[in-house]
Formats: C-alpha cells, sequence, structure tokens
C-alpha cells in the first residue's frame, strides 16, 4: 500500500513538473510584452529597465531555473501588468468565480432533475420529447450569445436584475462573498443561469437516461408488483439511485464550469479569475496566465490523486489489476 | 427572432428607460462604467492612459490639461522660463492634502524623484522627467532646470502627479490598499477592487471648490454592448468608448444623451521605405520585384484610393474625421494648408501606370483587431479600395499581443516586419511635436527619435526642422517649425494619414459630459445639465 | 428478395433510426446544411471573400436592401458590407469542415492509440489512461484557449487545439470497446488461425469499435463548431478575412444592442440550427447503435 502511495504521489510531481515546463516554455514564446507594455515613445533606455525589471533579460533556462525556485515558494512571480504577485491576484478573484460556479451549478440541478425525472418517467409523452428537444437546444446555443441576450431581455428591456457587475459583499468566515445579500443575489442570477445552461441539459439527459435505466431495474418491477405508489417508487427508490451519477458527473463538471466562466464573466463584467486570465491573454502577462495554469493543474492532479487513493482503499482489487474499470 | 419581435422588444426597451427615468432622483452620487479600468491606484506606476485618467481624481498636476489639452494651473500658478534652460513655477499656498499635512515644494521634489523610478513599472514616468532637474527655491517656488533648450517642459509635467513627500517611499500596493493613497484632488480614495470597482468619495476641502459629486463609483466593463446594456438598464449614469455601432440607436434612445468630441488620436498607415525587397509584397503572378513603396508615385496612388469618407461613413458610422495631416484642427501646429487626400481611384491607376505598375502588385496588409476602434473592420475596407485599383491585397489582422511586436521587430534581423500597416498615434503632450518626433524622425533608439518609425520613413531634412522646433522656446516659431515639419512629411507621403478618432460618452439625460481630446473620462467633467 | 433487404442491417438501422420523427427530420436538415455549405459558390450571389466582390459602401444594410452589384441582400449584410446570406454559407463551410476535419484527424489518433492500449495493456496501457484521464479532467475550453494563445492564430492553429482537446474522447471509447470485443470469440480465433496480432487489431476489432464511434464523432463534432465559435467570440480564433459562423456571430455580436439584429441573429440562428441537427442525430445514432437501451 505504502508503496503504491509512494508511487502514486510521484506521478503526480511527475505530472505537474512536466505541466510546469510545458507552460512556461510554451507561454514564453509568444508575443513581447514588453512591447505592449511600454509607452510607445519610450526610449531605448526605458524599454531596457522594462525588460530588466521583468527579469526577460537573462537567458531562457536561467529563467526557467529561477521560476522553478519561486515554484516551490509558491511564488509565480509578479504580475507584469498590476505589479502584485500573480497568485494573490488570483486568489482574491478566485471567491467572485466560486460564487459564479456554485449558483450555476445549483441552477442546473434545481432546473434540470425535475425536467429529466419527468422526461425520464414518461419517455412517450409529448412533453418529455420537448423537454428533450429543449436540452439539445442548452447544448447548442453558443453561450456568449445567449449572455447578450439574456442581459437585453432581463435587464434592458424588463428591468428586473442588474446588468453586470458583482453586489454587494459581506464577509463570511473571511471570505468575501455575496452569496448572502440580495443586491448580490440579483447580480448573480444571470452571470449565473448564462453559465449553468450546457448544465442544465446535461442534468436533464443524465438523470433521464438513468431513471430509464433503473425503471427496468427488477427491483423496480417488484416493488411495482407489491402495489407500491409510483410515486413512492420514484422518490425512494429512483431518486436515491439517480443522484449518484449526477452528483458525480456534476463533481467533475465543476472543473469545467469554473473554466468556462471566462466567457460569461467577460460578458457580465464579473469580476472573477476568469476574466483577469482573458484580459492576461491577450495582454501577455506571463506571470498570471502561467500561475493560473499550474493552480488548475495542482487543483486537478490533487483531485484525481485523492480520487485514486480512496478508490485503492475501498477497493483493492484496483491495486492488483492496476487499471480502473 | 422575427422582425416584428424585435421592433417589439425594441420599444420595450424605450419603454422602459423612459419609465426609469421618470423615477430618477438627482442623488449626488455618480456610478461611470468604465471601458477599461486602471492598473493601480499608484499615480506613478503605470503611464497609461486609464490611469492618468483615473490618477486625475485624487491627485492633481502641477499644470493642468483641459478638455482641449489646453494647459491651466493646477498646484502650479504660473511657470515661465526664466533663462533658456530653466522654468520657475510658482506654487499653490494653502493647498492641504486629504490627511491634512500642507502641501509645498518638498512633495513637488519628491513625487519627482518617485515617478521615473517605481519598481516593475511596466511603463515608467520617466518619458517626462528625463533631462529635468527640480530645484527648490522656497517653500512656495520651484526651479526645472534642463540640458537643452526644451519648449515642452509644462507639457511634460502636466503628465506628473503630485503625491505628499511622507510617501516618497510608497509602493504600489500601499496606494492600491488606500494607505498611501493621499493626494490633494477633488476626491478622496475609498476603495479599490480589482476588476469590480473603485470607489472615491467628495474631498469637501478641494482647493477648486468642492466638486458636484459626493461620490462616485467606477465600474470596469470591457465588453462594449455590456457597458451600453448597463447604461441602458440604468446600472451606470455614464459609460465612455460607446461602441460607433450603438451610437445610431442610442442617439435616438430617449433618456440618454451622447456627448462627442474629436480626440488627439490619427489613424494612419505606415509603408515600407528602407527594404529594396519588400517581404509581404509580389507581383500580381507571385514573383519577386521590388519594393513599389519606395516610389513617391505609388504611395500617393494608394492614397488617393482610399475612400475617406466612405471609411468614416460605412465603418466608423459618421463617428471620425478624414485626416490629411497628423493632428486635428485646433492644436498646437497644426497645419492650416493641409487638405485631404481626395478619392481619385482613376488617379492611382494612372500613377500606378506611370510608376510602371499597370497591372498593380499584390500587398498584405496587416492591422491589430482589438486596438484601435473599428481597426479590423477599417483594414479590410481599405484592402477593398486597393483591389480596386488593381493593388491584390490581402488582409491579416491579429490580437495587438502579437501585432506589435511583429510590426516593430518581427522581420529578419530584428527589423519591422510588415509592408502596409495601420496604426494609430494619440499625441500625449496635445501638440505636432509628439507624432513629428516618434513616427516622422529617423529612427534613432539612442536620441529616442522615430521609436515608432515602422516604416523607416528618414528625410534629414525633416528630421533637422524637428529637432530644432524641439529646442525653440518661442511659441511663434515653434509652431512655424511643426507645420513646416508636417507639411514636408505628408509631401512625402512618410505616413498616410486615414482619420481622427471621434470619443463618444453617453449619459443618462439630465447629465452632461464635456468630451475631451485626451480621452480621459473624469467625474469632474460630469454636470447636471440645465 | 424483400424480405432480405429489409432485414439487411442498413435498412434495419434505417428502420429503427426512423422511430423518432424529430432525429429523422434532423438528419434531413444536417443533409441540407451540409448541402447548402458543399454548393455555397453556386448558390450565393457573391463570394464574401474576394474583396473585390465586396463593397464597404453596401454596409449593415438590413434584408431586403439591394447591393450596388444588383443583387439583393436577402438576410441584410454586415458592417464590412458582405451579404448575410453568402457569408452564412461560406462560414458554414468553414465552421463544418474546421469541426470535421479536426473531428477526423482526432478519431484517427485517439484510435490508434486507444487500440494499443487495449491489446498492450499493463504499463502501457497505465501510461496511455493516466495521460487520457488528465486530458480529459482539463476543460476543453481552457486547453484549446492556451493552445491557440500560444501557437497563434490561424486555421492549423485551431485545428490542432480542436485535436488535443478531442483525442482523448476516442481514445477512451475504443479501448473500452477493443477491451469488450478482444474477449469476444472471434478474436479468439482469428488469433488461432495464426493471424498476427496487428492484423487481427486492425482488420478485425477497429470495424467493430465503429458504432461508438460514429456517436462520439457526432457530439464531438458539434463540440468542436461551438468551440471554434467560442474561441473566435473570445478574439483567438479563424482569422478574420474568411469568417466562419463562430466569428460571424462575434462580428454582429457588437450590434446586438443597435438593433442590427440580422449581422449577428442569422449567423447565430445557423449555427444553432447545425449544432441542433449534428446533436439530435447523435442522440438518436446513440439510442440505435447502443444495444443496452434499445427496446
Amino acid at each position: 500500500m505504502l508503496a503504491f502511495f509512494i508511487r502514486r504521489v510521484g506521478q503526480s510531481l511527475f505530472v505537474i513538473i512536466t505541466m510546469a515546463t510545458l507552460v512556461f516554455f510554451g507561454v514564453n514564446v509568444v508575443g513581447d510584452p514588453v512591447a505592449m507594455l511600454v509607452a510607445p515613445d519610450a526610449d531605448q533606455a526605458e524599454i531596457e529597465r522594462v525588460i530588466r525589471d521583468f527579469g526577460l533579460d537573462k537567458p531562457i533556462i536561467q529563467q526557467f531555473g529561477l521560476f522553478l525556485k519561486g515554484l516551490t515558494r509558491g511564488d509565480f512571480g509578479n504580475s507584469f501588468i498590476f505589479g502584485e504577485p500573480a497568485i494573490e491576484l488570483i486568489l482574491d478573484r478566485l471567491p467572485a468565480t466560486l460564487e459564479l460556479a456554485i449558483g450555476a451549478l445549483l441552477l442546473s440541478i434545481v432546473i434540470g432533475l425535475p425536467l429529466g425525472l419527468v422526461a425520464g418517467l414518461f419517455p412517450d409523452h409529448w412533453g418529455s420529447k420537448t423537454i428533450m428537444a429543449l436540452s439539445i437546444f442548452g447544448f447548442s446555443l453558443p453561450t456568449f450569445w445567449v449572455g447578450i441576450l439574456l442581459i437585453m431581455t432581463f435587464s434592458v428591456s424588463l428591468g428586473w436584475l442588474p446588468s453586470t457587475g458583482r453586489g454587494d459583499t459581506v464577509s463570511v468566515l473571511g471570505l468575501e462573498t455575496s452569496l448572502f445579500t440580495l443586491d448580490g443575489l440579483t447580480h448573480l442570477a444571470l452571470p449565473a443561469l448564462n453559465l449553468a445552461l450546457l448544465k442544465i441539459s446535461l442534468v436533464i439527459r443524465l438523470t433521464r437516461a438513468s431513471v430509464r435505466e433503473t425503471m427496468q431495474q427488477d427491483y423496480i418491477k417488484f416493488a411495482r408488483a407489491k402495489g407500491l405508489s409510483e410515486f413512492r417508487i420514484v422518490r425512494v427508490h429512483v431518486l436515491k439511485l439517480v443522484l449518484i451519477p449526477i452528483v458525480t458527473v456534476l463533481g467533475l463538471e465543476f472543473g469545467n464550469l469554473i473554466a468556462f466562466s471566462v466567457v460569461t464573466e467577460s460578458i457580465f463584467a464579473w469580476p472573477g479569475m476568469g476574466k483577469l486570465l482573458i484580459e492576461a491573454v491577450l495582454q501577455l502577462d506571463r506571470p498570471i496566465i502561467v500561475a493560473y495554469l499550474m493552480l488548475i493543474v495542482v487543483v486537478f492532479v490533487t483531485i484525481n490523486l485523492i480520487v485514486d487513493l480512496t478508490y485503492t482503499a475501498l477497493d483493492p482489487r484496483v491495486r492488483l489489476g492496476g487499471e480502473k474499470a | 427572432m422575427t422582425k416584428g419581435g424585435l421592433m417589439k422588444l425594441k420599444s420595450a426597451i424605450i419603454a422602459s428607460v423612459i419609465t426609469s427615468v421618470g423615477s430618477i432622483t438627482f442623488a449626488d452620487t455618480l456610478t461611470i462604467g468604465l471601458s477599461s479600468e486602471p492598473t493601480a491606484i499608484d499615480p506613478h506606476y503605470h503611464n497609461l492612459s486609464p490611469n492618468l485618467s483615473f490618477g486625475q481624481h485624487i491627485f492633481d498636476p502641477l499644470i493642468k490639461q483641459n478638455e482641449n489639452q489646453g494647459l491651466m494651473p493646477g498646484l502650479a500658478t504660473s511657470w515661465q522660463p526664466v533663462d533658456e534652460n530653466t522654468w520657475e513655477l510658482k506654487l499653490r499656498e494653502g493647498v492641504t492634502f486629504h490627511d491634512g499635512s500642507l502641501f509645498n515644494a518638498d512633495d513637488v521634489i519628491a513625487s519627482f524623484e518617485r515617478a521615473p523610478d517605481v519598481l516593475n513599472s511596466p511603463s515608467s514616468f520617466a518619458t517626462y522627467t528625463k533631462g529635468k532637474e527640480v530645484i527648490r527655491i522656497d517653500d512656495y517656488t520651484v526651479q526645472i532646470k534642463t540640458e537643452a533648450p526644451y519648449p515642452l517642459v509644462p507639457n511634460d509635467i502636466s503628465q506628473v502627479l503630485i503625491i505628499s513627500d511622507e510617501y516618497a517611499d510608497a509602493t504600489t500596493s500601499d496606494f492600491n490598499d488606500g494607505s498611501a493613497a493621499i493626494g490633494t484632488g477633488p476626491f478622496r480614495f475609498e476603495e479599490f477592487i480589482p476588476g469590480d470597482r473603485i470607489e472615491i468619495a467628495a474631498n469637501a476641502d478641494y482647493w477648486d471648490g468642492a466638486p458636484a459629486w459626493d461620490a462616485v463609483t467606477f465600474r470596469p466593463i470591457s465588453s462594449g454592448p455590456s457597458r451600453v446594456a448597463a447604461l441602458l438598464a440604468g446600472d451606470v449614469d455614464l459609460i465612455n468608448g460607446v461602441p460607433t455601432s450603438d451610437i445610431e440607436v442610442l442617439s435616438e434612445e430617449e433618456g440618454i444623451s451622447l456627448w462627442q468630441g474629436s480626440s488627439n488620436r490619427v489613424i494612419y498607415l505606415h509603408l515600407d521605405q528602407f527594404r529594396d525587397s519588400s517581404p509581404h509584397i509580389s507581383g500580381i503572378d507571385g514573383s519577386e520585384i521590388p519594393n513599389p513603396l519606395l516610389d513617391q508615385r505609388v504611395r500617393l496612388a494608394i492614397s488617393k484610393a482610399i475612400n475617406r469618407p466612405a471609411i468614416v461613413d460605412r465603418v466608423m458610422e459618421g463617428v471620425a474625421i478624414p485626416a490629411g495631416q497628423l493632428l486635428p484642427e485646433g492644436f498646437f501646429g497644426v497645419s492650416g494648408s493641409l487638405e485631404v487626400e481626395e478619392y481619385d481611384p482613376e488617379g492611382a491607376k494612372a500613377l500606378l501606370a506611370e510608376a510602371r505598375y499597370p497591372d498593380g502588385f499584390s500587398i498584405t496588409i496587416h492591422g491589430p483587431n482589438d486596438r484601435y476602434i473599428n481597426d479590423a473592420k477599417i483594414v479590410e475596407a481599405i484592402a477593398q479600395m486597393l483591389t480596386r485599383v488593381g493593388i491584390q491585397t490581402q488582409v491579416e489582422t491579429m490580437p495587438r499581443s502579437v501585432y506589435f511586436k511583429r510590426a516593430s521587430s518581427g522581420g529578419a534581423d530584428g527589423l519591422p516586419e510588415f509592408s502596409l500597416m495601420l496604426v494609430g498615434w494619440g499625441a500625449g503632450s496635445g501638440e505636432a511635436s509628439s507624432p513629428l518626433k516618434s513616427l516622422i524622425h529617423t529612427y534613432d533608439p539612442e536620441q529616442g527619435f522615430g521609436s515608432s518609425n515602422r516604416g523607416r520613413h528618414s528625410n534629414a531634412e525633416i528630421d533637422g526642422i524637428i529637432e530644432t522646433a524641439l529646442a525653440t522656446v518661442n511659441d511663434d516659431a515653434r509652431a512655424a517649425l511643426l507645420i513646416e515639419a508636417t507639411e514636408r512629411a505628408i509631401g512625402d507621403l512618410a505616413i498616410i494619414p486615414l482619420h481622427f478618432q471621434v470619443n463618444t460618452w453617453a449619459t443618462r439625460e439630465g447629465l452632461q459630459y464635456a468630451p475631451r481630446t485626451d480621452e480621459f473620462t473624469l467625474a469632474t467633467g460630469v454636470t447636471a445639465a440645465e | 428478395m424483400i424480405a432480405k433487404s429489409l432485414n439487411s442491417p442498413l435498412a434495419l438501422f434505417l428502420r429503427r433510426f426512423s422511430d423518432n420523427n424529430v432525429a429523422v427530420f434532423a438528419a434531413l436538415g444536417l443533409i441540407v446544411i451540409i448541402a447548402l455549405a458543399i454548393f455555397a459558390p453556386w448558390i450565393t450571389p457573391q463570394n464574401p471573400y474576394d474583396l473585390a466582390q465586396v463593397d464597404i459602401l453596401d454596409a449593415r444594410l438590413p434584408p431586403g436592401e439591394e447591393a450596388f452589384a444588383g443583387f439583393t441582400f436577402i438576410l441584410g449584410s454586415d458592417g464590412a458590407g458582405r451579404d448575410v446570406f453568402s457569408a452564412i454559407l461560406y462560414g458554414l463551410r468553414i465552421s463544418l469542415s474546421v469541426g470535421v476535419a479536426s473531428g477526423l484527424i482526432a478519431m484517427a489518433i485517439g484510435t490508434f492509440i486507444g487500440l494499443i492500449a487495449a491489446f498492450a495493456g499493463g504499463r502501457t496501457d497505465a501510461i496511455i489512461m493516466r495521460i487520457v484521464d488528465l486530458q480529459l479532467s482539463f476543460p476543453a475550453i481552457l486547453v484549446a484557449l492556451m493552445l491557440v494563445a500560444v501557437l497563434g492564430k490561424g486555421v492549423d492553429k485551431v485545428l490542432i487545439a480542436l485535436v488535443v482537446v478531442q483525442w482523448a474522447y476516442y481514445a477512451r471509447t475504443v479501448r473500452g470497446t477493443a477491451l469488450s470485443e478482444r474477449k469476444k470469440e472471434y478474436v479468439e480465433a482469428a488469433q488461432n488461425l495464426g493471424l498476427s496480432a496487428k492484423r487481427v487489431l486492425f482488420f478485425h476489432v477497429a470495424p467493430n469499435c465503429l458504432s461508438p464511434l460514429i456517436v462520439v464523432a457526432t457530439i464531438q463534432t458539434a463540440h468542436a463548431i461551438a468551440l471554434e465559435a467560442t474561441l473566435s467570440f473570445l478574439g483567438l480564433g479563424l482569422p478574420q478575412t474568411e469568417p466562419s459562423l463562430g466569428i460571424l456571430i462575434a462580428n454582429g455580436y457588437e450590434y446586438m444592442v443597435s438593433g442590427k439584429y440580422w449581422i449577428s441573429v442569422f449567423p447565430g440562428l445557423a449555427l444553432l440550427c447545425t449544432v441542433f441537427c449534428i446533436n439530435l442525430t447523435g442522440d438518436q445514432l446513440r439510442d440505435v447503435l447502443n444495444p443496452r437501451l434499445s427496446k
């Protein structure tokens, strides 16, 4: 067990270092951040000062060495544009993005689950077919396009919800969050819905598929034969089974939500990490790009590692076979 | 969506705006939607338009620039040359910083020492402070000495904001968290949440009278349509950078007012004038040909082939001014006799034939797609027009993060890569020496001349005139020199000017904004309409 | 004769597929869309990529207006004076070819790697699947975003990004199917006949992975098209002058508030219809080809 543990941790470290190398060299070959940033009428001395201040005068290998050294201390260098530590800038924006992702997740369950249940229980009803068609619609709509339509409809035309930005925040357990203020929730509604659209469709389809599968199981037939009411069957037996895959998949999709918030945040001027990233990409703020990617890599690798180790602890067969089902 | 459906949506928008106008109470708070936010509160960290613009709220310069970039007294009440290399400034007495301390000459010296030397600054203020020594004469008098006669001292120092000498060693973070954000400006710093908002509150003791607004919130909304939607929804009171595509509909919208004024930014073409064979030019059949842009007739043909009024009307939706020189009318050093080149496709064809290109040639025009108003579309329109006179034109546009590096040094031996490129230039100093020095003068990195001369046009006589102008303190004599240099550069077709950008702000009804040529969005420029 | 053809696999497939009327419509719609894209040059009044044919003076005309060149803008014109209808059909070509090409390349790579993993087993399999898992755990949009940011713009770059994002799905699908195929009798029989492992792999097992692959391929193509559109919206997609549907929408996006709806709405609807039809068709294919759910 210990050997297995060490091997898996070693693998994960290897992945992180490989990714760090790829990301660092990948990002450092694009464009010229100095030419981007200095005033267009700057003289040579000024240009050289900026190159020096950013540490770009050193050979790339030495830069990489310094980057790796900083990495061990969790230091990704200072943002070229903001002049503050890149990782701090990202972590400052993390709560806003998490809020958005959590909001979208909740919306997708609240809207998607009931619709999926209906579609799964009455697969041949026209209503269910409509739901399914609409769910594919949800898959096909370009997020950015829907975003501005939502703003035009609910903010501009109806005036129900604020168009852009994040609302008032309160401090909960040391985190600034807008989830617990009314102003915050009204600001969150539209971007969360926009981000949730794809996931709503996903939940509908997952729910329908597992409901249909579950309903064909013998024990459901048995329960029916026993004369249990359909409602009770659904509530007690089906729902429980259906929830497991949905929770699993949504857990995995959470990372995707965070990534996709890049688009939603740009449209709704939501002050999250995604907006920071896309601006960093457009302005070649290399430390931010690298820090963001490394943060994501570390988070994903850690999740994978924990899942693996848990599986192993629970199921010794995995250890023997060396492969997951 | 059907047309009828959309009409309904539109009338619903109008209706909702009208009702919301009815319920507006004129509170003394203002919310401004900005197209791009400052990168720091530190006034000396980043020489960048949004930072300079925001800095004016909390800090004051010695000399202010008005809406048309004319110089006005700020923390200095007067300034004049006492000899060729020395300017003397009288400072305003009785001004206090937000922390109550008194402003005097020490603060000026501290600010000029800090401005060029902030750690990690991506673009420093050294441009404005270099070659100048600030000397304290007494508490309320300073002298600025230059190494050589230099007329632009007042323009340069108008860009440097004054901090209290107590914070001379403060870091950029100290300013961002507010602990060092102490100025003499019309507003006090309240809070800065990057990406979300900046809040400021009125400084009731401001030396020029308390501002009209008790509290102002700036919100960055970078997406154009979202910014317009936020204004239509009543979430913000004022937005800058109104997309040209929305101007027509906003001007018809009740409850919205538009404020426009020409900017100091010229959009122009640079042409490869230094290579015998240009990388993005070939014969119609794809064969290698000598660089046709070296021939002045070809450059003139390109200028004549461009239908500037059509670009202004169709691409810019009327929100631009066709350009025949480097700065629009009204600025210092602008020629009264230069005309906008007439659209003349036949003349262009004739010139091409005369220059022995009767069948034209093939060229690629490059441009950015996220830097200037409608940049990619302008490039496309120009390609259409050049193709019509026989110059087969391909278009390549790219994000500015890639574009400017390639435009400046992407070619062989670190030379500019492109043959024909679209670029813009904003004259920060508000007069003609700025574009002449950077775009027209021969490339000379050591002296800081021609830093953006990406076509590498070079004319020693024009260089001489520009250098003389930059050392002539007498305004009339300098204006004459700048005009002469401009006229000769345009005559040479060193660059091909296209148009001057026009800036548009939109406010809810009941407010008015004084448009500024420097593109700044200032809360002090917003007033309640009579 | 008739009876025989009715029971041929294709006929069976068609019968099952046509169970669902909506899916049949979607499949027909898809055929029409593909035909429109292929025959675009013969249908459209203008070649929107030929700058000599596009006139800036025609910019932003509403549907029904007449162009300088004499034809009618049935869906209006865009900000550069292009006919929106022509631009949509040409854009459709680009979007579809980018989607299909990236899908085919990814499928080839993914199938190859998946088969190797399934048959090599052991350490090779473990390493490959580790990479696949890692790749799949990364959000596609992020991977594509970074690749395009690093590689630069251009059709080939976007294509590479889309392939990188997709191959792992194919690899995993093929490996799963191949593992279950391997246990089947015909593989054993083939091996007993002394056929080489390579031969068994590519000529006997691979064809049997086809049906799940088709399902994955349809869904992935729709994904690729939508992803390309999003990249274009973020300013990191294909070049401007030969716009894909995504770029047409992104370009028109700035007109959304201004009432010039046709510039963005029509390309948006075209994209929606295309992805919708592909997804619906793929969905039905899954139901038909996946025996577990078939009645």
